[in-house]
């Protein structure tokens, strides 16, 4: 067990060392890169700032609670990007041209190769960013976090990467049965909006399916209000964790089917 | 060339219509999200807006995006002149720009056709809040702002392509392009609940009249005057961008030919 989560490491160690040779090749693009993704981030600073402009507040939320909202939501979606994003837009074509082949024949576990084989370097330098913006909204809300609201919090935020990683690898499988499933992964990026929204902004249906189907609206949410204190009951932190784990139970149901469709039509 | 265009992006109709099914999701949230502001409020209007006027804002620009955004044009004009395909056009009697234009125009066709109806059911479910424009005239003024709007983004693009002369990689670039454009064209919120100063800054800029202008027009929040200047920029800045593009193309194929030999 110990021998073999540690062969696993140095795997991942290896191929970390890869990523950076590679990013080092292609400087100036990985620098734009950055770029791109912090007028991004910056874009949506902008969006509430100006709303801000007009109101007090969107239900509870203040302006520097959804700032930190905002910039928490980035964190996780930066470090989901780095890890796993590209592998899994990759997956698409890994099918289309067979060299997912390749791959399966490696004496790895297929999920892991397929899910972490490329590391995407850049998004770490934003996570940082974001990282940065939310101590400083912390700071304009005079919050003093203790050890277990930031312990509670990067747990939490680690669930929320399990859960956009699920979520991304169900998507990406559809490529298994269909080949042109770019619209499909590219639709991800539209959920990944509603996540930094303040959830009191929703009611009805809407609020419902996006809480207890497809958990946008906890991801950022609850973590973002642990450290703001605006956690009224510990249920909603328990409904995070329950519903990150039914999403890696359905990923990983999915995934199993797809590869079995994978293997035995191309034997 | 319009009828390879539409078959072209009929192979692509799934992709389409995943597009503008997930594309509707963020619109809701923003209807949402303002609604929440309003009743927080308290007021009956926000910066000038009803409740009924922002939320047609937002579902005019579905209408207006779904007519006139470039969708994979860019990219395509791009990797056309990364792998050669251009020099045809060399030799061909075809010129590229209206070659690229008409596959354009060709694309919004088949985009409506594939996303037409579930935009137009999510219209049609909210139809109680967007309000019909002032008069049939405004409205003409609003389809010829619409057209301009159009060709536009286009020529923007176009341009935009041209760094693949130059660049390896021009994604980059084309994606600070689409958060220049995000922002500054109306696409988030109206751009006239901005500070007067910064209002003032962008209408320097192109970028109101890729999206915003059209609307404001539909929506009745320009004055008579106002609304003939705006069509005569915008019309300047058109004439602007066709003149970028084809002098970046002129460069562009002299350093094509420079070192393709």
């Amino acid at each position: 067990m110990m021998s073999t989560l540690l062969r696993y490491c140095s795997i991942y160690a290896a191929l970390w060392r890869n990523s950076l040779m590679r990013e080092m090749i292609f400087r100036a693009n990985f620098l734009l890169w950055i770029v791109v993704d912090v007028l991004w981030f910056g874009l949506q600073l902008c969006f509430i700032s100006v709303l801000y402009l007009h109101t007090e507040s969107i239900g509870t939320w203040t302006k520097w609670q959804v700032v930190l909202l905002i910039a928490a939501s980035n964190f996780i979606q930066q470090i989901f990007h780095g890890i796993f994003l590209l592998n899994l837009t990759n997956l698409s074509d890994l099918v289309r041209t067979g060299k997912l082949d390749f791959l399966l024949v490696q004496p790895v576990n297929p999920r892991f190769i397929v899910s972490l084989r490329q590391i995407d370097l850049g998004a770490f330098v934003n996570a940082l960013i974001a990282l940065v913006v939310m101590i400083y909204a912390g700071i304009q809300l005079g919050i003093r976090p203790g050890l277990t609201d930031v312990v509670l919090f990067l747990v939490l935020c680690a669930i929320g990467i399990l859960i956009h990683y699920s979520l991304m690898l169900l998507l990406a499988s559809v490529s298994f049965w269909t080949v042109k499933a770019q619209g499909i992964v590219w639709g991800y990026y539209n959920l990944f909006n509603i996540a930094r929204m303040p959830d009191e902004a929703f009611r009805g249906l809407f609020k419902a399916l996006f809480t207890l189907a497809i958990p946008m609206l906890l991801v950022s949410n609850v973590p973002a209000r642990v450290l703001t204190d605006k956690l009224a009951s510990p249920a909603l932190v328990w409904l995070l964790v329950a519903m990150g784990a039914g999403c890696v139970a359905c990923s990983e149901i999915g995934w199993r089917a797809s590869l079995k469709r994978y293997t035995s039509a191309s034997s | 060339m319009f009828g390879i265009g539409i078959q072209n992006n009929l192979a692509y109709r799934v992709n389409f219509l995943a597009r503008s099914l997930f594309g509707l999701i963020p619109v809701l949230a923003m209807i949402y999200l303002w609604r929440t502001i309003f009743e927080g409020q308290g007021n009956a209007t926000i910066a000038g807006y009803t409740l009924g006027q922002m939320i047609s804002y937002y579902l005019i620009v579905q209408i207006v995006d779904a007519l006139t955004a470039v969708n994979e044009d860019d990219w395509q004009i791009a990797s056309d002149i990364k792998d050669g395909m251009i020099s045809q056009f060399l030799l061909k009697p075809v010129d590229y720009l209206w070659y690229r234009l008409s596959l354009f125009l060709a694309g919004r066709v088949t985009y409506i056709a594939v996303a037409g109806l579930p935009l137009a059911l999510f219209i049609y479910w909210l139809r109680d809040h967007l309000e019909a424009p002032e008069s049939a005239a405004r409205f003409g003024l609003f389809l010829l702002a619409l057209g301009m709007t159009a060709l536009l983004q286009f020529l923007i693009s176009y341009a935009m392509a041209m760094l693949a002369f130059w660049v390896l990689e021009v994604s980059t670039f084309i994606f600070i392009l689409y958060a220049l454009e995000y922002l500054a064209s109306g696409h988030l919120f109206p751009l006239d609940i901005l500070p007067p100063g910064l209002q003032q800054v962008l209408e320097l800029t192109p970028f109101p009249y890729q999206l915003y202008f059209p609307i404001s027009i539909y929506l009745g929040r320009v004055g008579e005057s106002e609304l003939w200047r705006g069509l005569l920029i915008q019309f300047v800045w058109v004439v602007i961008a066709y003149a970028v593009a084809r002098f970046m193309w002129r460069l562009g194929i002299r350093r094509y030919e420079a070192v393709g030999g």
